[in-house]
């Protein structure tokens, strides 16, 4: 419930950043830089007089968004890849496995910005750098499910009926696979929005003068001596949106799968 | 061929063919880069002649598979070309980094290790007492806390504030503190998670429960008799967290200016040096996958029950 709060009480900042402050987030005024909390400007001003509250706001719907989109682009290819993988078999079962172990041995970041560095920076390719590294896990997880459930008494009634592999797949076998699916897209969706900001602090994702919680924290850092706040409060966003989407993810975990509420418990 | 040595070479074979696909990926790296190559390598103001120093530098010249042909034959040799920014050696760079980069992270892995565990230990021997709930709530905030930011936050603290310790830099001492607290928080909070499950776990057991009523002390119950046992899933977790660890260490490296191969990939990305990235990542991963694969080893080696296959 706790991390249901923090989700929608970010969603809805970022949603109705127009009604909750009347700034500009990227109206520059150097006379205006750097300035400490006022009523004008409640967060004070950046390196460049913006309003750190309005970049925050808005920043966040382009942050959130980034984080949706990528684990969009994991569940488009890594659910398919996954089912392929675990209802066929054989080849396609080997070489789908060894594409999925590729990706995997690059460590976190590492592919992102391997990525980044061959696609060029910007809100699309950041989108595709990020979501590719969530193909993985959707891959292993789907194809754990479909290797189970494909032994099911309903689907070997499917195949006896005559019913084509990718309606049995798609019809039959993915929808009992959705639950878990539905769990490791939100945990994702965490570890997406820290991957792309990471992209972002680093100047590698959305470019400037756009608003976005990682670029904020890697332009605040150059004045971290003069004025901390800047770093201070994108990088609080970002630790509360991806704590959401932990405790969001643990609880759904919880309520889609009896069995792991036992051993979570006992997991802390 | 008993059966270990048997798992042991299909491990080695399968570690060898992801090997060989993270180097037709960092191949096919700098051939897939949008438009001409050499040109973006060159930048978009340098001279046609600089531009064809690089492509034939670089053997963009040559038919595709002969490109690769003469890649692999580099690269089977340690030779990972010549950075286009110095003019040296790519092995030469990254060998000079790599010692930084391991030595930030073997700290991060023993800081991580030994106070995760003993949280973890501390938790589990007062199971929902106030400490074990501190603990939940302190370790999901370590994995949910961008490491960058965290890193920022203890400058601002500990060298601004306090005045504690340098900022940035490797050869001042207390250097590595910072950096190491920040690379491990999260490794920190999930060896303290699978620390206090898998103890957990072992004190339900019969034969805790008889060291128990002969009257051995609890902290030898726990330390010699639990611990020991629970050890195997703690030792998996923490080596796993070392290959992750080498991830994190881009951005660490980048938020306190530590010269490592993190710094320099960040560097090389921005001028456009790819034979250098080529060389970083193919670096990282192959030692990720070897720490991956000690790991597997070390656990079918260590755990009689495993069955190999």
């Amino acid at each position: 419930m706790v991390g249901l709060a923090l989700l929608v009480a970010l969603l809805v900042a970022a949603a109705a950043a127009p009604v909750l402050t009347n700034q500009d987030p990227e109206a520059q005024s150097l006379v205006q830089a750097l300035r400490p909390s006022s009523w004008g400007h409640p967060l004070g001003t950046d390196h460049l007089g913006r309003d750190v509250l309005a970049r925050l706001l808005y920043g966040g719907r382009l942050s959130l968004l980034i984080g949706f989109l990528a684990v969009g682009v994991g569940l488009a290819a890594g659910v398919p890849l996954g089912a392929v993988s675990g209802f066929r078999g054989g080849l396609s079962d080997l070489v789908v496995q060894r594409f999925a172990d590729i990706l995997l041995s690059f460590p976190g970041l590492l592919l992102a910005l391997t990525l980044v560095a061959v696609l060029g920076v910007g809100l699309q390719n950041v989108i595709i750098s990020v979501g590719v590294g969530a193909v993985p896990s959707f891959i292993r997880l789907v194809r754990g499910s479909v290797l189970t459930i494909r032994e099911q008494a309903y689907v070997e009634a499917a195949e006896a009926i005559g019913q084509r592999p990718t309606v049995i797949v798609f019809r039959h076998v993915l929808p009992n696979a959705v639950a878990p699916v539905i769990v490791q897209a939100t945990l994702n969706l965490g570890s997406a929005i820290l991957l792309a900001a990471g992209l972002g602090f680093f100047g590698l994702g959305v470019q400037p003068p756009t608003a976005e919680w990682g670029a904020m924290l890697g332009e605040g850092r150059q004045y971290i001596f003069r004025a901390p706040a800047l770093i201070t409060y994108p990088g609080l966003a970002i630790f509360l949106a991806v704590l959401g989407f932990n405790l969001f993810g643990d609880g759904l975990r919880d309520a889609l799968d009896p069995r792991m509420r036992v051993h979570h418990r006992e997991t802390l | 061929m008993n059966l270990f040595h048997r798992y042991l070479a299909q491990r080695l074979a399968a570690s060898l063919v992801t090997l060989w696909g993270v180097s037709l990926i960092v191949f096919l790296m700098v051939r897939l880069l949008p438009g001409d190559p050499a040109r973006m390598i060159a930048g978009l103001l340098a001279s046609e002649e600089e531009t064809t120093r690089i492509r034939v530098q670089l053997g963009l010249t040559q038919p595709i598979h002969v490109q690769y042909g003469i890649f692999m034959s580099r690269l089977v040799r340690g030779n990972l070309g010549v950075s286009a920014r110095t003019s040296r050696p790519v092995a030469s760079e990254v060998l000079e980094r790599l010692p930084n980069t391991l030595r930030l992270v073997v700290a991060s892995s023993v800081v991580a290790t030994a106070v995760g565990m003993a949280a973890g230990v501390m938790s589990a021997a007062r199971p929902y007492s106030l400490f074990d709930y501190g603990l939940s709530v302190v370790a999901l905030f370590g994995i949910s806390m961008p490491v960058y930011w965290l890193g920022l936050m203890l400058i601002i603290v500990f060298a601004i504030q306090l005045n504690w310790l340098p900022a940035a830099g490797a050869d001042q001492p207390g250097s590595l503190v910072m950096p190491a607290l920040t690379l491990g928080a999260f490794s920190m909070a999930i060896v303290a998670r699978m620390t206090r499950s898998s103890l957990l776990e072992v004190l339900n057991q019969d034969y805790v429960r008889t060291a128990r009523s002969k009257g051995v002390r609890e902290t030898v119950v726990i330390i010699r008799h639990a611990l020991r046992n629970a050890l195997i899933p703690i030792i998996t977790a923490a080596g796993l967290q070392f290959g992750s660890l080498l991830g994190g260490a881009v951005l660490t490296e980048s938020v306190f200016g530590w010269p490592g191969m993190g710094q320099l990939l960040v560097d090389s990305i921005f001028s456009r040096d790819y034979p250098v990235v080529q060389g970083i990542v193919l670096t990282f991963s192959t030692l990720f996958i070897a720490t991956n694969l000690v790991v597997d080893l070390l656990y079918a080696y260590v755990d009689p029950r495993i069955h190999y296959g």
